[in-house]
């Protein structure tokens, strides 16, 4: 730890939680986790940290960062919004749900709004395909989507 | 302690979505209100399987099945229903389906024609709560073996049940078991894989929400079957409350002795440790899996050695999907001949099916294997909505095919649906109808597999994005006519030429929509023309002079503003050359009257 991560509370907790897994087999993934928990993203100097208490090639940790959609390596708006793209929503129209918030927040996938309320991105199909199309916001699920409903549920996180 | 109600609410994913939570503290909350703790009993269950009708709940004795309740109804349903013994009509759901649910849940567990066996305790008992599932002869199995049988008589009962791999290949679970068992080595591993990646897939989802000491159980049997002394479990990271449970149900049980150090004081030792996936499709291939758990990229090695002799950290392990394991108390309890006296002669058991898509009851399904894909669509889902005309069956999510008509006869099983050029899959099942269009569909598939390759292998990383150029360019109505034969080509490369499970099955979903949707390609390339009107390259859109009413709400709308026309003096007009078939003036009109028509 530098100077300034002794000082820093979550590089404090990041380090407590590392101690704790050290000890498991592979524990690389499980820690990134942890330290996403945190940090709300991975950024380079987490990566750095990660490595060098773990004792793991930084090429090594940076590859399973990146390799994953999981880990994020920009830091997120307040809300994420997470739309499913998955085949049932797809077939019950999740392409026009990605147009609605287009028109509706001015940002496409993988953008966040300017005043960091809203990030967009997509899903793979976050399991709840009876209500299709859905929309995760944060942790919440919002399905049978149509352009009302989002303006409710947009409105709601605008407050 | 017995009650004298007891209420079930449904706490799997979806209905969880619809604010069950809030209904079930609002019942509580009635419930206290007026007294009645002593007397009614609350349980959040799994997955009841209705999940469009959500949020569900069922009030025994009397089996009343409530849908769509609101936290608003729970004043309403305490007072009339368990103060004064009347059921509350309007939020009553009275159809045959509902009947069967009702009836299906009072019979006896182990019913010969019994439909549910890996799903028997969703929706009727806690899955946090250990007790109930042990009520409903829960660890009955794992008492058995350790006591009773050797692990080489449960390896081979297992084999003699004929129960095939849930994932989707249909592997001879008792193979799998026999191989790992005979592995030399002192230290072994079972993996449960619970990376349910397929999109439009929830069935091990709802079954780890729903019943998760099912899994653990089948786990331990298997590891005291082969030999192994600690497991893991992959679970997607999406799936928080099935982490949750898992965590509360693996506790519980090291608690009672059922996991852990000397289980029922056996001699035999055994352990569980949770791993959570990061959102990798390719991660559900078992060599892939197994990186994944090891904290390394999620890419697929070549196979020979297997996992069941070099598997997790080098040792031999035994991977089964959740589903399958969700088997395996069943079958030590009921015997392998009970089991293979349902489903068919080669998929013996049952199948779970995850039905969405175009469809009126979507949600989760328990079925023989054997059960007709008609039956399932249209006896069980109740048909497609809205008076639309059924066009294909989607199964086996990107590594599977699209079903047409002329086949929904056939019967489920892991062979009848090969020779389709569909597959089994894990068991998601999506209906369209008319207006989905089959090359979009294909693209669809082809743009998830693209992306979610590791990268690793040529044929993978470089064939399936040439496929997916060649149909987007016949989405955009620039398809040449050798396209199609060109996509046949590099299909079969593909194939046959990468390395895993995900290169090999990625090109199903075109071969199969080019098998039995040609015309629609052909339609596109030759046309330009996109019958479903899905690709917005060959659609355009039009006002109906007699039907507009000049009301100005589409010009309003048009974030193009392609739209002109003076209120109160219809017609309208889009200007095509503007236009870019967003669909938002659609929407908004209220008199109907714009169309979409073919471009050419």
């Amino acid at each position: 730890m530098d100077a300034v991560q002794i000082d820093n509370p979550k590089f404090r907790e990041l380090e407590r939680i590392i101690g704790k897994y050290r000890t498991i087999d592979g524990p690389l993934i499980e820690v990134l986790h942890k330290a996403q928990g945190i940090f709300g993203y991975i950024p380079p100097e987490v990566e750095r940290f990660v490595a060098k208490e773990l004792k793991i090639p930084l090429s090594t940790v940076h590859g399973v960062v990146t390799f994953y959609n999981f880990f994020r390596t920009q830091p997120q708006g307040k809300h994420v919004i997470n739309v499913c793209l998955g085949t049932a929503c797809h077939v019950k129209g999740a392409s026009r749900v990605v147009e609605i918030l287009r028109e509706e927040l001015g940002i496409g996938i993988g953008e966040t709004t300017k005043d960091g309320r809203f990030t967009l991105t997509a899903v793979r199909c976050v399991g709840a395909c009876g209500l299709a199309p859905v929309m995760m916001i944060d942790d919440e699920v919002y399905g049978r989507l149509d352009r009302e409903k989002i303006k409710k549920v947009l409105a709601e996180y605008r407050e | 302690m017995p009650k004298r109600i007891d209420v079930l609410i449904c706490g799997g994913a979806a209905c969880l979505s619809s604010h069950s939570d809030e209904v079930r503290a609002a019942i509580v909350r009635e419930i206290e209100a007026h007294g009645l703790g002593k007397e009614v009993r609350v349980v959040e269950t799994g997955c009841m399987g209705p999940c469009e009708l959500g949020p569900v709940m069922v009030v025994y004795p009397d089996g009343a099945f409530y849908i769509r309740v609101s936290p608003q109804d729970a004043r309403e349903i305490v007072e009339e229903h368990f103060l004064k013994g009347r059921p509350v009509q309007r939020l009553l759901w009275e159809t045959p389906e509902a009947r069967r649910i009702i009836e299906e849940r009072k019979q006896v567990p182990f019913f010969a024609k019994q439909k549910k066996v890996v799903l028997a305790n969703c929706g009727l008992i806690d899955p946090e709560n250990i007790e109930e599932y042990i009520a409903a002869d829960g660890y009955t199995a794992l008492g058995k073996v350790l006591t009773e049988m050797s692990p080489q008589e449960v390896v081979e009962e297992i084999a003699a049940s004929g129960l095939r791999g849930r994932g989707g290949a249909g592997f001879p679970t008792g193979r799998k078991w026999k191989f790992v068992a005979d592995a030399p080595g002192s230290v072994k591993y079972v993996v449960c894989n619970g990376d349910e990646g397929d999109p439009g897939a929830f069935m091990d989802r709802s079954l780890l929400e729903g019943d998760p000491h099912a899994v653990i159980e089948g786990m331990t049997i298997a590891a005291y079957a082969v030999g192994a002394s600690r497991g893991y479990i992959y679970v997607r990271a999406e799936y928080p409350l099935a982490i949750k449970r898992l965590k509360i149900a693996t506790t519980a049980a090291r608690g009672m002795g059922l996991l852990g150090e000397d289980i029922l004081e056996t001699g035999f030792s055994f352990d569980i440790e949770l791993r959570m996936g990061a959102g990798a499709f390719v991660c559900g291939e078992e060599t892939a899996l197994i990186a994944s758990i090891e904290g390394k990229r999620g890419q697929p090695r070549p196979r020979p050695p297997y996992p069941a002799v070099q598997g997790l950290f080098e040792r031999p392990t035994l991977i089964n999907n959740v589903e399958t394991f969700g088997n395996i108390r069943h079958i030590i309890l009921n015997g392998a001949d009970w089991f293979r006296s349902i489903g068919t002669e080669a998929s013996p058991g049952t199948k779970v099916f995850a039905l969405s898509g175009k469809v009126i009851n979507t949600g989760l399904v328990e079925v023989p294997m054997g059960t007709t894909l008609r039956e399932l669509i249209f006896g069980i889902g109740g048909g497609i909505p809205d008076g639309k005309e059924f066009k294909a069956v989607q199964t086996g999510g990107p590594s599977g095919g699209c079903i047409p008509a002329e086949h929904l006869d056939t019967p489920i099983d892991y062979e009848s649906l090969q020779a389709l050029g569909a597959i089994m899959g894990s068991g998601g099942v999506i209906v369209m109808d008319e207006d989905n269009c089959m090359v979009n569909l294909a693209r669809f598939f082809l743009e998830f597999t693209a992306s979610e390759s590791c990268g690793q292998c040529v044929p993978c990383r470089v064939g399936l994005p040439a496929m997916l150029e060649i149909l987007e360019r016949i989405s955009r109505g620039a398809g040449r006519p050798d396209d199609l034969d060109r996509l046949e080509q590099l299909a079969e490369t593909v194939q046959r030429a990468s390395l895993c499970g995900l290169g090999q099955t990625a090109p199903n979903p075109v071969l199969s929509t080019l098998r039995y949707f040609r015309e629609e390609y052909e339609e596109h390339i030759r046309e330009g023309r996109c019958r479903a009107k899905v690709c917005t390259a060959l659609v355009r859109y039009w006002i109906d002079p007699e039907a507009c009413r000049g009301c100005d709400q589409c010009r309003r709308a048009c974030p193009v503003e392609a739209i002109s026309g003076t209120p109160g003096k219809p017609p309208y007009v889009i200007d095509e050359g503007m236009c870019v078939r967003c669909g938002t003036c659609r929407e908004v009109c209220p008199f109907s009257a714009i169309e979409i028509l073919d471009r050419r």
